[in-house]
């Protein structure tokens, strides 16, 4: 690999965007193709569908065998709400190997001794992200039970195509919800894809099961590869 | 003659990824010469998926993994060469080359590694 190839899939990775290597085997000749490059490439067709399942792999181009490798962004956990199920998940996603961030405005809640040794912000969840934005590579669980905390970075993870969205509250609840973000004008169809009740449907009533409910559901979108959204019948948002 | 590679090395949310060209880049800048090494193709059940990463120095250390641990040691050999030659190399190992590389996956799958030096 070139120092400069080397350099360039460091900085797009960093800046938590696709990129891709394609190395001609029999010359060794490599290029790099960037997130925006990748529809002007000769292989694109492939290259793209690489990319949409997350797969590198061996490809027969007219020259011989090429490799493409597909670099995705390393998948992260945003929690809304350092609440006691966040105080669970937060070890139980780590342990996963999955970045996590707790975000609340809340200063008695998101204190550094209830979440030492992970990232936590005290502030409106609009002003966090507007420094680290939500990305499709990004899942987010809306947990605060406060539509003034949760609704705004809801309607932010539905418009970026964030590939797990959860949020907690009863049927009730989230019926109420549905109509707020039919009044904030939210299409149905991204309203499908909340999950609520939100995590996996095992019963989970205390803090720690509903946190590892919450887990179970995150570990499905990732590994059936909903962060693509054809795999969610979408487009991708573009 | 080697450890049995644990399937559950495979799942590492390709961290393992950017870690290793991370580390790559760290080495590069404080002139270390370096080779890259790639899983390309696997078959059957190999410990690592296709674009996992080893980066190997003159010295022989490394970070990062192509396999459970199994055939490490073979392809840090064949790094040291294609870091002095320039030049890059597809390795194969299998079930089906322990006689030619006395090193196999004892998981029964097979796996080509492409070595390239980092320049």
């Amino acid at each position: 690999m070139r120092l400069d190839i080397l350099t360039t899939v460091n900085a797009e990775r960093a800046a938590r965007r696709a990129v891709v290597t394609i190395t001609d085997i029999a010359t060794g000749k490599q290029r790099v193709l960037r997130e925006a490059q990748i529809g002007a490439d000769p292989m694109a067709d492939v290259v793209e569908k690489a990319v949409r399942a997350g797969k590198s792999g061996m490809v027969e181009t007219e020259s011989g065998e090429s490799f493409v490798n597909v670099y995705l962004p390393p998948v992260r956990i945003v929690l809304i709400g350092a609440v006691h199920i966040s105080q669970a998940l937060a070890p139980i996603a780590r342990i996963a190997g999955y970045d996590v961030e707790i975000i609340d405005p809340r200063t008695a809640f998101a204190t550094p001794e209830r979440f030492a040794g992970f990232q936590l912000d005290a502030d409106w969840p609009d002003v966090v992200l507007k420094q680290r934005p939500l990305d499709p590579y990004t899942a987010v669980a809306l947990i605060t039970h406060d539509p003034k905390i949760d609704d705004g970075p809801l309607i932010e993870a539905l418009k970026t195509g964030c590939f797990y969205i959860g949020a907690l509250g009863s049927r009730k609840t989230h019926a109420r919800r549905l109509e707020r973000l039919r009044e904030a004008g939210i299409a149905d169809h991204l309203m499908e894809r909340i999950d609520a009740p939100i995590g996996a449907d095992i019963g989970a009533s205390t803090p720690g099961e509903i946190a590892v409910a919450i887990m179970a559901s995150i570990v499905e979108a990732f590994r059936k590869r909903k962060m693509f959204a054809d795999k969610r019948g979408e487009q991708a948002p573009r | 003659m080697s450890a049995a590679p644990r399937k559950n090395e495979t799942s590492g949310i390709d961290v393992s990824h950017t870690d290793i060209l991370a580390t790559a880049a760290d080495w590069a800048a404080i002139g270390r010469k370096l080779a890259l090494a790639t899983v390309v193709e696997t078959w059957g059940s190999a410990p690592r998926p296709t674009g996992s990463h080893l980066v190997i120095d003159t010295e022989g250390n490394f970070e990062g993994s192509v396999s459970g641990g199994c055939v490490e040691g073979a392809v840090i050999t064949e790094a040291i060469d294609v870091i002095e030659s320039g030049k890059g190399k597809m390795l194969e190992f299998g079930v089906a080359d322990e006689t030619a590389w006395q090193v196999g996956l004892s998981c029964g799958g097979r796996i080509r590694v492409y070595v390239e030096p980092v320049v």
